[in-house]
């Protein structure tokens, strides 16, 4: 028996070794190593914060998530030797590899900050990127009546990059309806130089901004939470004082990776970006957030490379060339609040877009701009996440980004990418 | 390729990373008044090596960590902004997100 092992079973891992598990013949086993018992949709911890989500429609047990031919060992990774083709695990013996696929994601690390985890955290210092964090939020927000409500990412790469700023939009939604907006100032502080950092963004989506009274500090890394003065410092001593502050922390790949020979400096394994082969190793990919990519760390990414991976595996399998056919392409529904969303569809060459899609011309979702329709397509998203995402069925999207639909000529008048 | 020649984006990097040298970078520090050091030096070849290895240009702590300079020193070589003046003296592309 021949094995390929894929570690973790996130949105990557799973829907990878459902893909490979169709198109494998008996004779090789598809195995994931994942220690957790459950599977978690991350993109509803957003709504989960505000009320509009529950736990039990979020998480399922992760047994019904695999489901029947792809062996699950219930255990956590310690090291991986590339030499002898082995994964060491905590307390169980060594698991062997033909190929192996590192699919092990990105956590959120609040104890890389000076004072984070202290007095407040979880009491007026919140993150909504883990199940505990976005109901402690929740909370937290039921609580709040108003003052400072702060959200700062404190350094990129972060999963899921616009998440931070559809929690600002939404806060806007949810303090209007307790009707204590005009009690609150929402602050926004990035390490980048805008809210939006792409010329397009800026000039078409800036209004958002405005329109929803939210101030945005730039180029601020923090360095310090001051649970004390209720202030985030940066390594520049500015000083951004909140009643109420949402934090994106920093985010690492998984722990087996650090100082590892297959991690880099915040454990994120270097890439092939096309062929999504890892660098320097033999018989390893790596899929999703556990990627260096400069794509984004979200799950139509995982979806997309999953597709594309698996003909370079059964390539790989076969002996033949790895074919450099990922571009980066990523899809994602933006929330605005007040019951709109906006759709935004790029990759590594081509900035986000104005058109349709997913049909040129037609949409019906509409590209880069707000709309109903978008907002109830986010919320049906839930049940195709469940139902064909995660389990690998057809979903009629290409996996590399289509420019047809697309007003190329937005760009160009602002000389974007 | 001097100052004049140079051809910049609508926020002042580099449109043509093979315009870079060090000569240039020399030029473009002393428009920010820095005088680049062997410091500074080490956390642009850092910055601009993990670019090209990865296609994105890296946050600070990734600077810092691969440069063995602390976050500190980082602000105090590069004041005002040093995602954005590494990131233009060493001629790679704007730190941004996806929108």
């Amino acid at each position: 028996m021949k094995t390929i092992l894929i570690l973790g079973a996130g949105t990557a891992g799973t829907a990878i070794a459902h893909k490979l598990r169709r198109r494998l013949l008996n004779d090789w086993d598809v195995a994931v190593v994942d220690p957790s018992s459950t599977h978690l949709y991350q993109p509803g911890l957003l709504f989960l914060s505000f009320g509009d989500e529950t736990e039990e429609r979020i998480v399922r047990e992760r047994g019904s998530t695999l489901g029947k031919g792809i062996t699950w060992h219930r255990e956590t990774v310690k090291a991986v030797d590339t030499a002898s083709r082995r994964v060491e695990l905590e307390g169980a013996d060594a698991l062997s590899y033909d190929f192996l696929i590192i699919a092990s994601g990105t956590e959120i690390r609040p104890d890389m900050i000076d004072g984070m985890l202290g007095e407040g955290w979880r009491k007026n210092v919140f993150d909504f990127y883990t199940l505990q964090g976005a109901k402690a939020l929740q909370e937290g927000l039921a609580k709040f009546e108003g003052g400072r409500l702060v959200i700062n990412i404190v350094e990129m790469p972060i999963k899921c990059p616009v998440a931070p700023l559809e929690f600002a939009f939404l806060a806007d939604d949810y303090l209007t309806k307790r009707g204590i907006r005009d009690k609150t100032e929402l602050v926004y502080a990035t390490p980048l130089d805008g809210a939006f950092t792409k010329p397009l963004a800026s000039k078409t989506l800036g209004y958002l901004l405005e329109e929803k009274g939210i101030q945005v500090e730039t180029e601020f890394m923090t360095g310090e939470v001051d649970s004390e003065k209720n202030v985030i410092r940066s390594y520049d001593e500015r000083e951004v004082p909140y009643d109420l502050l949402v934090t994106i922390p920093p985010h690492m790949g998984a722990s087996f990776l650090e100082d590892s020979e297959l991690g880099d400096e915040l454990a994120f394994v270097p890439t092939d970006p096309h062929t999504l082969a890892a660098k320097n190793v033999e018989r390893v990919f790596c899929i999703g957030d556990a990627t260096d990519l400069p794509s984004s760390k979200a799950g139509s990414v995982a979806h997309f490379q999953a597709d594309l991976m698996t003909e370079n595996i059964l390539g790989a399998i076969e002996g033949k060339e790895l074919e450099p056919s990922f571009d980066g392409h990523s899809n994602c529904f933006v929330e605005t609040g007040h019951g709109k969303a906006m759709l935004i569809d790029f990759n590594y060459e081509t900035e986000p877009l104005p058109g349709q899609f997913p049909i040129p011309g037609i949409g019906p979702l509409p590209l880069l701009k707000e709309c109903r329709r978008n907002h109830w397509a986010k919320l049906m998203f839930r049940h195709v996440y469940w139902h064909a995402l995660l389990p690998a069925r057809p979903i009629p999207i290409s996996p590399t980004m289509s420019l047809a639909g697309k007003k190329l000529s937005a760009a160009a008048e602002l000389g974007g990418e | 390729m001097s100052l004049e020649d140079l051809q910049t984006d609508a926020e002042g990097y580099l449109a043509n990373r093979d315009d870079w040298s060090e000569e240039l970078a020399n030029e473009l520090a002393a428009q920010m008044s820095i005088q680049l050091s062997d410091e500074h030096w080490k956390v642009l070849n850092t910055a601009r090596a993990i670019e090209g290895e990865s296609g994105s240009s890296p946050g600070l702590r990734k600077i810092s960590k691969r440069s063995e300079t602390p976050i500190k020193t980082i602000y105090k070589l590069f004041p005002d902004g040093p995602a954005k003046l590494i990131a233009k003296i060493a001629g790679i592309p704007k730190p941004k997100s996806c929108l």
